[in-house]
């Protein structure tokens, strides 16, 4: 039994037979009714949303925290490289940089020519275990 | 409590905003005159340090109340614009601009943001506020930013530098038109949240933004898409960016797009629902949507229920009323129709941003005058349709309360499958989306994805327990280390706290770009007096001509290319082509190129005529009192103009006490030179606006043979007017002058008071 009740969802069924259970309703409830599956449509969504990140996530993280569209890049290619994209790219160069006693944007850059990866996987392996 | 939006607290280049806001320095090193050409050159300069002022979404002011513009009382207006170009039949009404309530879009992207620019700047004096910048073809696949000035085809690579070029021209045109204007492009494709963060920090005021345009449009994974959508609401909402979805695509892609519009519902329910959940606020988030039909279906009748379905379910947000365009053709006649009917519906349900397509897309990427065009339309028919539902409005008991009730019905019915089949990614999996048929009728013809396929579909991963983003908006998980309350304050701020920290990338192609292409174009540039006519880019050389022939199509369009090259034209293409009778006749338009310049500093302007000041000629009048005879002669029935030109109540000759006899339409010559001499009248006006064989200036001549025939022609001033009249014409016909289109009632008044004295001193000096 769906929330909907017992509704004929064969594709032969007709408009007129499908909107039996909707026939009733005021026009306000159907309004309710629209936002209420749409609501519920979207939380799985949402709920993906908060629990993944993508390159280009990661991207317009360092972006704000001032490396260029080129340098962004080069830095997330090494921390998929390094298998390190759950921990945050961003998060990845603030913490080297604390290592280090760099600042965030001397760090970004060395992580984008492909130094001190050694530094990063260290410390998230630490983390890790 | 930790938070995932900061408070802006750096503020290193600018001042406070009032919200709060970071806002920086507005342009005080370049200013625009309205008498000189915008030099691009200009706002290049220096660009790398320039900011502007973060810039969310700006309505226009004073909506909601009556105005008083003119002599009408307007109810669906805002302010007036300081500077602007009112349009053409205002000539009628004292040059008056009412601006609609509404903002109004224009989309402008040829290729080149260099020559956008001047556009942009035509389309605010017509009354655009909106301004839309298309993308370039394939920039949603492109899985980082774009940089540089690089050409685009079909629209421009959305760059930083080019957003930064462009809103430093719109700060500096909005200023000269007196209204702020919104820079708008895309946040989609692969590389979404990286252009959301740069067009919050360059200044972008509206964008696009809708995973379901990703998935369904442009094969990139379903996941990619809303985890990517999800940073980039969030980040919009930050900037105070009008969202606006891409549901209307649908209706573009549908083949019979009157069919799909439950799924239209279902789709800005998801964008809106999800935008919310978000935090974009409703007042920020607007639908797409578009009329879905057009003539010659009646598509008044089909169209209006599903407006009205869809302001109910969604009375929380905004509307941008987008035309209809999968039924648009080459014909720009057809198109603005079209448009205009889509507009009795915006005016009739409700509009908050309305946006024009140019009537010239079915044929090319839109020109400059096309644009204007397309803002004129709304601009016209929103004047006119001004206030309507004071007096007409929508009758709900019958035919459409009833269609409104179904279109809801079959939307619901369609949110209820999607989650029957598992959700929204079971739904789009199984080609929900984009069937013809009318839900729940199917033709399985939809677009179908899957979950794990598409573009971008291994570039998800899984936020670990310390994930962490050190950054001021973010969505989702964050794992912010102690003691840091606010991610970013472990790195000082980010770009939107603190804009220096800002890495602005110049270009990166030297051959394609925007300093090469100036350099081609560097005479233009150096000296804005040589000039070539223009469509889309500076000095293209293209020009269109108009062509009737009397033949079948296939002849008329082989004949006009050769009537092309004969007028020495180069690459001629025949852009539109409309049979007006299998045989009798054939409507061409073609452009062509031509390849030289015109230096306009060599040009022999006709001589402007100072008219004397009012007092001057009202002094002269009481000195020595003027009678006039007028009327329309030959066989011509037209009054309006000549009427305009004598009547008191519009500015004419009578209101500086020149006394006239009116003698009406159809006069003939000679009993118009009868009534002068029996009135003793100074002047005869006479009115001709037919103008077949010239027949105008034909009767200019016989007035003037009239007149030397009875002996009064040294004692009477001869003047010749209507729309087809040209001042040395009618004096070859033995006028004293001639008056044409947009001539006014003081031009005349002076001219005739000029003329006596020139004769007077004649007589004295005899």
């Amino acid at each position: 039994m769906t929330d909907r009740g017992e509704i004929d969802l064969s594709t032969d069924a007709t408009f007129e037979e499908r909107r039996l259970h909707l026939a009733h309703l005021s026009d306000e409830e159907l309004y309710t009714r629209f936002w209420e599956l749409t609501e519920k449509l979207v939380e799985p969504l949402l709920q993906a949303g908060r629990e993944y990140t993508t390159p280009a996530i990661e991207r317009s993280v360092l972006l704000r925290m001032g490396f260029s569209s080129i340098e962004a890049q080069a830095i997330v290619r090494g921390v998929i490289d390094h298998g390190l994209m759950g921990r945050g790219a961003g998060h990845v160069v603030w913490k080297v940089s604390e290592e280090l006693g760099l600042s965030i944007r001397e760090t970004g850059l060395f992580l984008a020519e492909g130094k001190h990866w050694d530094v990063a996987a260290r410390l998230f392996d630490e983390v890790a275990s | 409590m930790k938070r995932d939006v900061c408070e802006d607290k750096v503020v290193r280049d600018g001042r406070q905003g009032e919200n709060g806001s970071v806002q920086a320095a507005r342009e005080t090193s370049i200013t625009l005159d309205i008498n000189e050409r915008f030099d691009v050159r200009k706002i290049l300069d220096g660009l790398e340090n320039y900011r502007s002022p973060r810039r969310p979404w700006h309505w226009r002011e004073g909506r909601g109340e009556s105005r008083k513009i003119g002599a009408f009382e307007y109810l669906e207006t805002s302010e007036s614009l300081e500077n602007s170009v009112p349009l053409p039949g205002s000539r009628g009404f004292g040059y008056i601009d009412p601006q609609p309530d509404c903002v109004i879009t224009t989309e402008i992207a040829s290729g080149r943001f260099e020559d956008d620019i001047r556009r942009m700047r035509m389309a605010a004096w017509n009354g655009a506020d909106h301004i839309m910048v298309i993308r370039t073809a394939g920039q949603s696949h492109i899985d980082s930013l774009l940089e540089g000035t690089t050409q685009g085809i079909g629209g421009i690579p959305v760059t930083r530098k080019q957003c930064r070029a462009t809103r430093r021209a719109l700060d500096l045109i909005e200023d000269e038109v007196g209204r702020p204007i919104n820079y708008h492009s895309y946040v989609s494709g692969v590389a979404g949240p990286d252009i959301a963060v740069m067009f919050v920090e360059e200044g972008v005021s509206g964008v696009h933004q809708d995973p379901q345009y990703n998935i369904l449009y442009r094969n990139i994974n379903m996941l990619r898409s809303f985890v990517d959508a999800c940073e980039s609401k969030k980040i919009i909402a930050y900037g105070g960016q009008l969202q606006i979805d891409g549901a209307h695509n649908a209706n573009a892609t549908a083949m019979e797009a009157w069919k799909v519009m439950p799924e239209l519902m279902v789709q800005h329910a998801i964008n809106t629902m999800f935008s919310l959940k978000c935090g974009i606020k409703p007042e920020n988030i607007a639908l797409s949507s578009v009329p879905p039909t057009a003539p010659p279906a009646p598509c008044m009748r089909i169209d209006l229920p599903y407006a009205v379905a869809l302001r109910d379910f969604f009375r929380d947000y905004r509307i941008r009323a987008q035309q209809n365009t999968k039924y648009m053709e080459s014909e720009t006649r057809e198109a603005t129709v079209t448009h205009t009917l889509n507009m009795v519906i915006s005016r009739l349900t409700s509009v908050d941003v309305q946006s024009t397509i140019t009537p010239d897309e079915g044929r090319n990427v839109p020109w400059h005058y096309f644009n204007i065009n397309a803002v004129n339309t709304a601009r016209q028919s929103l004047n006119g349709l001004d206030g309507i539902r004071e007096m007409v409005d929508i009758n709900r008991d019958g035919p459409l309360g009833d269609r409104v009730r179904e279109l809801k019905e079959r939307a619901i019915l369609f949110l209820e499958e999607m989650l029957e089949v598992g959700g929204y990614f079971s739904a789009v999996e199984e080609g929900f989306f984009i069937d013809s048929a009318e839900y729940p009728d199917r033709k399985g013809d939809g677009i179908a994805r899957e979950l794990d396929g598409g573009i971008g579909a291994d570039s998800l991963f899984k936020r670990a327990d310390d994930y962490f983003a050190p950054v001021s908006v973010h969505f989702g998980y964050n794992n912010i280390p102690a003691p840091f309350e606010c991610a970013s304050e472990a790195i000082g701020g980010d770009t939107f706290q603190d804009p220096s920290k800002i890495q602005f990338i110049d270009e990166l192609d030297e051959y394609d770009n925007v300093n090469v292409r100036i350099a081609e174009k560097q005479k233009y540039y150096d000296n804005p007096n040589l000039v070539r006519p223009e469509v889309e880019f500076l000095a293209d050389g293209v020009i269109v001509l108009t062509l009737m022939l009397p033949c079948d199509r296939r002849h008329a369009e082989a004949a006009s290319l050769v009537i092309g090259e004969r007028m020495g034209l180069s690459d001629c293409e025949i852009i539109h082509c409309q049979v007006m009778h299998p045989v009798e006749g054939t409507y061409i338009e073609m452009k062509g190129k031509i390849d030289f310049d015109i230096d306009l500093s060599k040009l022999v302007l006709p001589e402007v005529i100072e008219t004397l000041s009012e007092s001057e000629i009202r002094e002269d009048i009481r000195e020595h009192p003027m009678t006039v005879v007028a009327g329309t002669v030959g066989e011509d029935e037209h009054s309006v103009g000549l009427k305009e030109i004598l009547d008191i109540k519009h500015g004419g000759i009578e209101g500086f006490g020149i006394r006239y006899h009116y003698l009406g339409t159809s006069v003939p010559m000679d009993k118009i030179v009868d009534a002068a001499i029996e009135t003793n009248a100074d002047a005869i006006l006479a009115s001709t606006i037919i103008s077949h064989h010239d027949i105008h200036y034909e009767n200019m001549r016989k007035i003037a043979d009239i007149c030397i025939e009875k002996g009064i022609r040294d004692q009477i001033i001869l003047v010749g007017g209507g729309t087809q009249v040209v001042n040395e014409l009618a004096v070859e016909a033995g006028m004293d002058g001639g008056f044409g289109r947009g001539s006014r009632g003081i031009d005349v008044a002076s001219f005739l008071v000029k003329r006596r004295r020139e004769m007077r001193k004649g007589c004295d000096e005899r």
